[in-house]
């Protein structure tokens, strides 16, 4: 019940087999054809079959949940498509981009969507780089400093999100009534400020470990070697470490940065997009659900994909070979 | 610098460690202390509960919203964890251990996945999940879920399994062990502790999803506790939902407190060797 997809997805696996091994390959020359350039022995050709059959059904899903809805969202944002108004569907063309994207609110919020992922990922990278220092070095205490970073890590974030908002809540909590008079979350720029403090408090120690991933990479007779050429640890680490941990600096930037840019649960929660606080998930879902305006819906989503396609795009770019994607060739 | 281990790096490396303890406990513990407190001494700003009651508890388990949310939640994120660490390792396996062409094409797909903005997909999976009476149902959020654990399963097993001496397997055999037996007492025993983590991080993935559950449900028939936590709010006029949404949040966060607790280093190491060696 859970995967239809499985058997066929098997199936088309095992015809494709057929196609590139063909009849031909039969011939028993024993070659071991490396990069698969000469005729494949019938070891490779069973290997290549059983490689295609175990990828195939995790490749159909991924496949099936992704790629053809995205491609069908296409097709619904080129429609005047609303639930409440069935009857009024038709094809009208770009229509509703020229209204989303001449739209104030749309603006607005890709402006807020923006600001949240510049600051957090920016605060998100200094403070991940002290925690991940911290995990990784401390002399006392190593396994409980581990723990409970992981905690913001694991819990739900709406979960996390309740607890912000009532620490703020005039009256109700500790943090509304140590700072000041008034209530935060009705205004826009502490809104937004309790958005990215809920953000940053619950993704740093993701980063962190992304970043100690790195940092078990820096051969550690190099920082002794550096120590003892007089390198004060201000240089072993500018020096020495962060070159060593540039690629996996970059991994957690790119993933930090798309994982920002699809801010949600935390706004539903806090401010529920009031003040204009709405990032543009909230905005996509607000069309589809509250307004169930598909059209509209469908197009911001592809709009929104489109900015993610351009952020990662521009990262590969910019880094290069050191973004992911090229797995192996960062291996040391 | 390793080697002086003096009294005073160890006190500088312990206020740190406070530090961290405090900053991220500190959210956790105020809503526990919220869930704790009586309706009266709820709004008096006070971190620490002056009058202690488990009513709240009781109310949320009273109510059938929060049960039927919470059979949902563990439900659906059981399953999808089943069926994404086994697709997963099929395919982790492969791409450790085979070698076939279109394999940087798979390790591609699923990194492209990974950085998918979720939101796309709402609107497109509302509309064929309707079309296909998926939408309210558990299979129309096992589903995506199973899609976005994909890249994480595949990306932390085929770490994990190319970290497997599999010449053991080998030596099994030739110590006349059929291949069965082989897999069974050497190479399951070996790489159960990757599985495993990897079902850690599936889970706590599907159970931290809100975007997806609040958008593919409508009723109480596949609704998930960040849903229904989020629909506390609004309910009642005449009673203030804070006390039963705290206490509810508790119970939600007991299971990845618990993960985090037993399994710390399992995970760290996970998200560590998943993250980089890809």
């Amino acid at each position: 019940m859970t995967l239809p997809a499985t058997p066929t997805g098997a199936e088309v696996a095992a015809a494709e087999t057929e196609r590139p091994t063909g009849r031909h390959a039969a011939v028993p020359t024993q070659r071991t054809g490396r990069r698969g350039r000469a005729p494949l022995s019938e070891n490779k050709k069973a290997e290549r079959r059983l490689g295609w059959l175990l990828c195939a059904p995790a490749a159909l899903v991924m496949v099936a949940v992704t790629a053809y809805p995205i491609s069908y969202s296409v097709w619904l944002s080129l429609q005047r498509f609303d639930l409440r108004f069935p009857d009024q569907r038709e094809f009208i063309g770009l229509e509703n981009y020229v209204t989303v994207l001449t739209n104030q609110f749309w603006w607005t919020a890709f402006g807020v969507t923006m600001l949240i992922t510049v600051v957090t990922v920016a605060i998100e990278l200094v403070l991940g780089m002290g925690l991940a220092l911290i995990m990784h070095r401390t002399l006392v205490g190593r396994g409980i400093v581990r723990t409970a970073a992981l905690i913001p890590y694991g819990i739900v974030t709406v979960v996390a999100a309740f607890s912000w908002r009532y620490a703020w809540t005039p009256g109700t909590g500790y943090l509304a009534n140590l700072m000041s008079d008034g209530a935060p979350l009705t205004e826009r720029a502490s809104s937004l400020a309790i958005i990215m403090l809920a953000e940053i408090w619950k993704t740093t120690p993701f980063m962190a470990l992304l970043l100690m991933a790195g940092l078990a990479l820096v051969p550690e007779d190099l920082l002794k070697a550096a120590s003892t050429d007089g390198a004060t640890s201000w240089q072993r680490f500018t020096k020495v470490m962060l070159p060593v941990m540039k690629p996996a600096i970059l991994v957690a930037l790119l993933f930090r940065t798309l994982d920002a840019f699809r801010v949600f649960d935390n706004i539903f929660v806090l401010t529920a997009g009031g003040n204009e606080t709405s990032s543009v998930s909230m905005l996509a879902y607000n069309n589809l659900i509250r307004g169930l305006n598909l059209g509209i819906g469908s197009t911001m989503s592809v709009l929104i994909f489109i900015t993610v396609a351009i952020i990662a795009f521009t990262f590969v770019k910019l880094f290069g070979t050191a973004a992911p994607g090229s797995s192996d060739e960062e291996r040391r | 610098m390793a080697t002086e281990t003096t009294t005073r790096a160890k006190v500088r490396w312990g206020l740190l460690d406070v530090i961290v303890v405090v900053f991220a406990l500190v959210p956790v513990l105020w809503i526990a202390s919220l869930s704790f407190k009586t309706p009266a001494t709820l709004t008096d700003g006070k971190f620490i509960p002056r009058q202690w009651t488990l009513d709240n508890y009781r109310t949320i388990f009273d109510t059938d919203q929060f049960v039927r949310a919470l059979v949902n939640s563990i439900g659906i994120a059981l399953i999808a964890t089943l069926v994404a660490v086994v697709l997963g390792a099929m395919a982790a396996y492969a791409i450790s251990r085979l070698d076939f062409p279109g394999k940087q094409l798979l390790v591609g797909v699923s990194l492209l996945i990974a950085m998918f903005p979720q939101v796309s997909l709402v609107s497109p999976l509302f509309e064929i999940e309707r079309q296909l009476g998926l939408f309210d149902t558990w299979p129309g959020l096992i589903l995506p879920y199973i899609t976005f654990a994909l890249p994480l399963a595949i990306y932390t097993l085929s770490a994990f399994f190319k970290q497997i001496p599999w010449d053991l397997e080998k030596a099994a055999k030739m110590d006349g062990a059929t291949q069965a037996q082989a897999f069974r007492r050497v190479i399951a025993p070996l790489a159960a502790p990757g599985l495993f983590t990897t079902a850690i991080l599936v889970f706590i993935f599907c159970w931290n999803d809100f975007l997806f559950a609040i958008s593919l449900t409508s009723t109480e028939r596949s609704r998930t506790v960040p849903v229904a936590l989020s629909f506390f709010t609004g309910e009642s006029q005449f009673e203030d939902p804070t006390g039963a949404i705290c206490a509810a949040a508790v119970m939600i966060t007991i299971p990845i407190i618990l993960f985090v607790l037993f399994f710390q280093r399992r995970i760290v190491s996970g998200l560590t060797s998943g993250a980089v060696k890809g």
